[in-house]
Parts: C-alpha cells; sequence; structure tokens
C-alpha cells in the first residue's frame, strides 16, 4: 500500500530535482555570459575614458585656450588676470532693497457705507 | 563463551583410569587454545593493513587525479571574480598640482608585416608609401623579398592610418597592440617631462621607457604596476608654466636673445611651481640630440637646470648676508668701494668705469650694484668662511631636483681659492651655477634663513631645511633686495602692489678660447615677491639679449630681464591668489618732490 506511493513520489522527486539543477545550470551560464560581456564593455570603456580624458586635456590645453579667447575677444572680452580685479567685498553693490510700499493688488476691501449699513 | 578448561573432569578421570598422563591433555589443550588466538591476531593484523593500504591507495589516487586535472585542463580567469579598479594604462599618468594632465597613455597600433603570407608585396610596398611619406617604395618592396618572414613598419598609428592600412587589404600586413605616451599640452613644460620612448619590443606589446626629464629619473615610480593607478603628481602649477612661458617667450623676441630661462620657486616648501626654458620642443615628437657642436644649442637642453652659468651680481647679496651674518657689518656700515681697486695685477672696477666711493653702505652696496665694495665686503669674510657659506647654499654640489639632467649640471667651482677669486666670486664671476641653484639660494634668504631642496614633487605638510642664516639677516637682506627695486638698478621691477624685490645680474659670456665676449651677456634677475612677506622666487635670464629701443643698444640685466620679470609677476601674482598690498608712502616723498 504505501511503498508504490512511495516509489512515486521519489520518482517525481527526482524529476523536479533534475529539472532545477538543469535550469540552475543554465542560469549561472547565462550569468557568466553577461559578466564576461560587461567586463569586456568596462574595459572598453574605460579605454575610452582614457582617451576622452586626453582629448579633453589636449582642448584645453593653455595655448588653445588663448588662442580661443583671443579670437573671440569681442564676444567674450577676457583680458588675463590683473591684480586691479581683486576688490573688497564691501564694493560689490548689492541690488537695491524692494521700496517699502505695500502691496494693494490682494487688498482686502473693508470700505462701507459711511452710514455703516450693509454693504 | 564458555571456556573450554585445560583439565577438563571427566577426560582426566579416562585417562587416570587408563593410566594415562593427565599432563598430556593439559598441554594439548593449551596448544589449541595458543593457536586459536594466534589466528585471531594474525586476522586482525592483516585486516588493518589492509585497511591501512586502502587508505594510502585512496589518498595518492586523490592526489594523482587532481594533478592530472590540473595539467590537463585550460588555465581559465575565474569568471566569476568581482572586477576591480584594474589598469588599463600600464604607466602611470602625470598630473600637475591641481589634477590637470601634463603625460597619459594611449592605445595605439604599431604596424608590421609578414612578407611570406602577403599577396602582392610591390603592390603593399607602394601603397604603404603612399600612406607614410617617410617609407621608400622600393626599399619595403626589397625587405618584403628578399625572404625574411618578419618586417617592423612602424611603432605607432594614428586611427586614420590604422583605417587606411586596413584598406589595403593584405592578409600579411599585422598590427599589434602599443600602448603610446601622449602629452596633450604639447610643448609647455617640455622640459620638465622630457619624453619617453619604447623599451623592449614584442609583437603584442611593448614597454614604456622615459628617455628624459621626470619620465627617466622617476621611471621606476612610473612603471611600477602597484602604483600605476594612481598619477604622479608634480608640483607645476600648468597655468603658472604657460604663463611664464608666454611671458618669457615674447620677452625673448623683445629683448633679441638666443634663448631664456625661468623658474617659479615656493619659497616655504621648495616646491617649483614653473621652470620654462626657451626654445623648447614638443616631447610628443622628440627631437634628436645634437651630434656636433655646442650641446646648449639644442632645444633639448634645459638652460634652468643644465645651464651653468656666471650669475654676476645676484651674488652679492651672498656677500653682505653673510658678513651681516658674522657681525662684520650692519646695513648702514660704511665700507670702503673706491674704485678701480688694485689687487695684485687685477684691475676691480665698477660697471661703465663708475665710482661710487669712497666710502657706500653695506645697503647701497647691493642697490647700485658696486663690485669695489662687496670685493672689499668679501676679503672681510675671507676665502675659507666663504666657500662655506656658499657651499650651505648648495652652490657647490648638482641640484638635487627630480629631473634625470640635474646629476649632470654640476657647478663650476675654481680648484683654488686665492683671495681674487674671493673677489671675483663675491660679485659672480669665476665660478658657475645653474639658475634652480640660485632660485634656491634666494628662497633661503626669502623664508627667513632656511635652506630647502628644491622640488618638482607637489608635497603636503611642512618641511625641513637648514638653517643657514638669522632671521633678521634674512630679514635685512629682503630690505636691501627691495631697496635695488624702489631705487636702484631694478627700478623697471616694480610691479604696484607687489613689492618685488631682487638684484640684477649682468654676466659677460665666457669665450671657449678663454677670456670674455664684450658684447654675449647672460642677464639674470633673481627676484622675490611680496618682500613684506615673502611667498615666491621668480628667476628669469635670458641669453645674449640686446635691447635696441634706445641710442645705444643696452645689454645690462635692469633693460632686459628685470621688465620680463616684472611682466610675469604681474600676471602670475594674481593667479597665485596674492591681493595686491597698498604699500606705505616712502618717508621722504617730499624730499623727493622738492629735488
Amino acid at each position: 500500500m504505501m511503498r508504490p506511493a512511495f516509489a512515486i513520489l521519489a520518482f517525481l522527486a527526482v524529476i523536479a530535482t533534475g529539472f532545477w539543477a538543469y535550469r540552475e545550470n543554465y542560469q549561472t551560464q547565462d550569468a557568466l555570459r553577461d559578466l564576461r560581456d560587461l567586463q569586456s564593455e568596462i574595459a572598453a570603456l574605460r579605454e575610452s575614458l582614457s582617451v576622452q580624458r586626453a582629448e579633453w586635456a589636449y582642448l584645453n590645453r593653455p595655448d588653445r585656450l588663448r588662442e580661443l579667447a583671443d579670437l573671440n575677444f569681442d564676444r567674450l572680452g577676457l583680458m588675463p588676470m590683473d591684480s586691479s580685479q581683486f576688490g573688497h567685498i564691501a564694493d560689490v553693490s548689492y541690488p537695491a532693497l524692494a521700496p517699502l510700499t505695500p502691496n494693494l493688488t490682494d487688498a482686502v476691501s473693508v470700505s462701507g457705507t459711511e452710514e455703516g449699513g450693509d454693504l | 563463551m564458555i571456556r573450554t578448561p585445560l583439565r577438563p573432569l571427566a577426560q582426566i578421570l579416562h585417562a587416570r583410569a587408563h593410566g594415562e598422563n593427565p599432563d598430556s591433555i593439559q598441554r594439548e589443550n593449551a596448544r589449541l587454545r595458543n593457536e586459536a588466538a594466534r589466528d585471531r591476531a594474525r586476522s586482525r593484523a592483516e585486516f588493518r593493513l589492509l585497511l591501512l593500504g586502502v587508505c594510502f591507495a585512496m589518498a595518492f589516487a586523490t592526489i594523482g587525479a587532481r594533478m592530472g586535472m590540473l595539467s590537463s585542463s585550460v588555465p581559465a580567469e575565474p569568471q566569476s571574480a568581482a572586477s576591480g579598479a584594474e589598469v588599463v594604462a600600464g604607466r602611470a599618468e602625470i598630473v600637475d598640482r591641481n589634477g590637470r594632465l601634463l603625460a597619459t597613455n594611449m592605445t595605439t597600433n604599431a604596424l608590421y608585416a609578414h612578407p611570406k603570407i602577403m599577396v602582392d608585396p610591390g603592390r603593399v610596398a607602394s601603397e604603404l608609401a603612399k600612406i607614410f611619406p617617410e617609407l621608400d617604395a622600393a626599399d619595403l618592396a626589397r625587405r618584403f623579398t628578399d625572404g625574411r618572414s618578419f618586417v617592423w613598419i612602424r611603432r605607432v598609428l594614428s586611427p586614420e592610418q590604422l583605417q587606411q592600412v586596413h584598406d589595403i587589404g593584405d592578409p600579411g600586413l599585422l598590427f599589434g597592440p602599443r600602448e603610446m605616451r601622449l602629452y596633450p599640452n604639447g610643448r609647455l613644460a617640455a622640459h620638465v617631462l622630457g619624453g619617453s620612448g619604447f623599451g623592449a619590443e614584442g609583437v603584442a606589446s611593448a614597454e614604456l621607457i622615459g628617455t628624459a626629464g621626470v619620465e627617466k629619473a622617476l621611471n621606476a615610480r612610473l612603471s611600477d604596476p602597484a602604483q600605476a593607478s594612481t598619477p604622479l603628481t608634480l608640483s607645476l602649477d600648468l597655468t603658472i608654466q604657460a604663463t611664464m612661458a608666454e611671458v618669457l617667450g615674447a620677452g625673448m623676441a623683445m629683448m633679441n636673445a638666443k634663448g631664456a630661462a625661468g623658474i617659479v620657486m615656493d619659497v616655504d616648501t621648495g616646491e617649483v611651481l614653473a621652470m620654462v626654458s626657451l626654445p623648447d620642443f614638443d616631447p610628443n615628437d622628440r627631437p634628436n640630440p645634437l651630434v656636433k657642436g655646442d650641446a646648449a644649442d639644442s632645444p633639448l637642453f634645459n638652460r634652468s637646470v643644465q645651464g651653468v652659468y656666471e650669475l654676476g651680481s645676484t651674488f652679492k647679496i651672498f656677500a653682505t648676508a653673510q658678513a651681516m651674518e658674522l657681525g662684520l657689518v650692519n646695513a648702514d656700515t660704511l665700507v670702503d668701494a673706491n674704485a678701480p681697486m688694485r689687487w695684485g695685477k687685477h684691475l676691480i672696477k665698477e660697471f661703465k668705469d663708475k665710482n661710487y666711493g669712497p666710502l657706500l653702505s653695506v645697503r647701497d652696496v647691493i642697490v647700485k650694484s658696486s663690485n669695489v665694495g662687496t670685493a672689499h665686503i668679501a676679503l672681510m669674510i675671507g676665502p675659507e668662511r666663504q666657500k662655506a657659506f656658499l657651499k650651505s647654499l648648495g652652490f657647490f654640489e648638482p641640484t638635487k631636483v627630480e629631473l634625470v639632467e640635474a646629476p649632470g649640471a654640476r657647478p663650476l667651482i675654481p680648484p683654488k681659492w686665492p683671495e681674487i677669486v674671493t673677489i671675483t666670486t663675491s660679485y659672480g664671476h669665476g665660478m658657475s651655477a645653474s639658475l634652480l641653484h640660485l632660485a634656491a639660494a634666494y628662497g633661503a634668504i626669502a623664508n627667513g634663513g632656511v635652506m630647502l631642496t628644491p622640488t618638482l614633487l607637489k608635497h603636503d605638510g611642512p618641511v625641513t631645511g637648514t638653517r643657514v642664516m638669522r632671521q633678521e639677516v634674512a630679514a635685512a637682506s629682503l630690505s636691501m633686495l627691495r631697496g635695488v627695486v624702489t631705487e636702484g638698478t631694478a627700478s623697471l621691477g616694480d610691479v604696484p602692489g607687489y613689492e618685488v624685490a631682487g638684484k640684477t645680474g649682468t654676466a659677460d659670456k665666457p669665450k671657449r678660447t678663454g677670456g670674455y665676449y664684450n658684447d654675449k651677456v647672460i642677464n639674470t634677475f633673481a627676484s622675490v615677491f611680496p618682500a613684506s612677506d615673502p611667498k615666491y622666487v621668480v628667476m628669469v635670464m635670458l641669453d645674449e639679449p640686446v635691447e635696441t629701443s634706445g641710442s645705444e643698444p643696452r645689454r645690462t640685466a635692469g633693460w632686459t630681464s628685470v621688465p620680463v620679470a616684472a611682466e610675469v609677476i604681474r600676471r602670475i601674482a594674481p593667479i597665485l591668489g596674492l591681493r595686491p598690498t597698498v604699500e606705505p608712502i616712502p618717508l621722504d616723498g617730499l624730499t623727493a618732490v622738492s629735488n
């Protein structure tokens, strides 16, 4: 009575674990493949990052910036730094304070008849 | 278990009844018992031996199987390990003190050929010669066809050239990956960086090695794989360096000079913020050294470190500083300055045969740059003490700066030191040193008397040096140097707000054949700013300058190096974040007006 039921259950368990092991195996291989792709992508990005850093430094070299500042002088008006450009914080002109007139746009109407009758 | 008795009563009685010896029964039983015991012991021992044998066999089988698996499996990287910050570059980058890139690496390709598998060597040779003008088609074709199986064609290719070579489409042309050193700022700081080239080369990779400058001096640090991801931080400031190079270049053109050199150094740390030598070169395409002629004429020559020159009157301040340090004089002591001065068969004269004498205060000796006054002060000090002081200022040894050229630039010291050498050395003739030596010595005066080692590496935290003069002496010397600018030979060096202090030096160039040129000079201006709280020394040197705006050509430092240095200071001081100071009005302002 018990024996065939146990055999069927064991058989099902073998099938289930086999299926699980199969899936795990392929998922692991997928993950490893993803990892490999990502790593080579990281390496490629690192390389292009270093190229871009070099290019950034090349485009920002002082000679070129100076030439560009000279070429675009009428638009930018950039001059070499000068000692007269140092100022005191007191020299900074702050924007004028808003006048102290009350704002009447949202005024609440309080007018009434002189007699104080109904509005 | 029922133990069989040795003398079973039934058998004994039976034996006795038959008149036999009952002892034989006992012996027989004892023998049987012993045999049974021996059999048991043997089988147990056999079992134990078997067990041990099986264990050993299993252990050896395991080890053997593992070794077999290891030797037959293909080596593979652990795939699931997390990737760290591994380095793409094989050689560390070089950055300036603010992290701006000075040298980096780029991946590129080398081109080589396997002529044995080449389809059409003649066509490949002519196509390659079209892409690379420096290659000769006939020569290439000869090398492709003379039976060799490997030919290097080019060490580095640009991406465009790579594509063009691909387009030739011959299977015999192959590419090898290369790391290439790139200096994005071109000529800027070329002498400091030096340059690099390929060392051991293979098809798959090539070793990058420094060929000059910092690249060679610190090659071990730069090529250390453990430190490849941390850039080497120099003390240079790219902005200051660029400004210095620009102003110096303009000054060199204006003063018709052959060469120029400039140094900016932080007086409190010895860090060199800018080091320029003109003419310069592009380290990406480093020219070959000159095979004949004067090495100093090559653009590779670093005038600020390699060039040792007689530095002229800039040395005078060392004589007066030492005399004050020894307590021989103070700033107001009057010394004999009656020119010309006769010493043995030598005649010591002033500039243009002037006479500032008969008596001059020590301060005025510096301000007016009197050779005779300095000579008398030096004679008070004496040769031995003068030598010791100059040695403590580092003038007897090559500078220890991190350039491969530095140890070779040994100052030229007179072999003997008679009193006439004492006299000439006191005003900077007879012994030669580099501009960097002078910068370090002026740094000691500027920072209150502590001699620091000039360095090209950025360092944090305080630095220690050796004290070479008292603080009061340094302060008094500084005020004399300030006097040179406000009322003396360097009046063009005044920069409003930045209290420049300095000393001019004009030295005739020595001829190779002996003696001195009349019309070739080295002009130096050694300056410190701001005088009230010195932060930086600025050295400017022009090689063979002549200023032609006046009626006759002028070759003194006051007319050539000083205005250039003033422009340098005017430009760099705001960049360095120094706020201009309002200087006190001099007390004798009223008398000046009344004159």
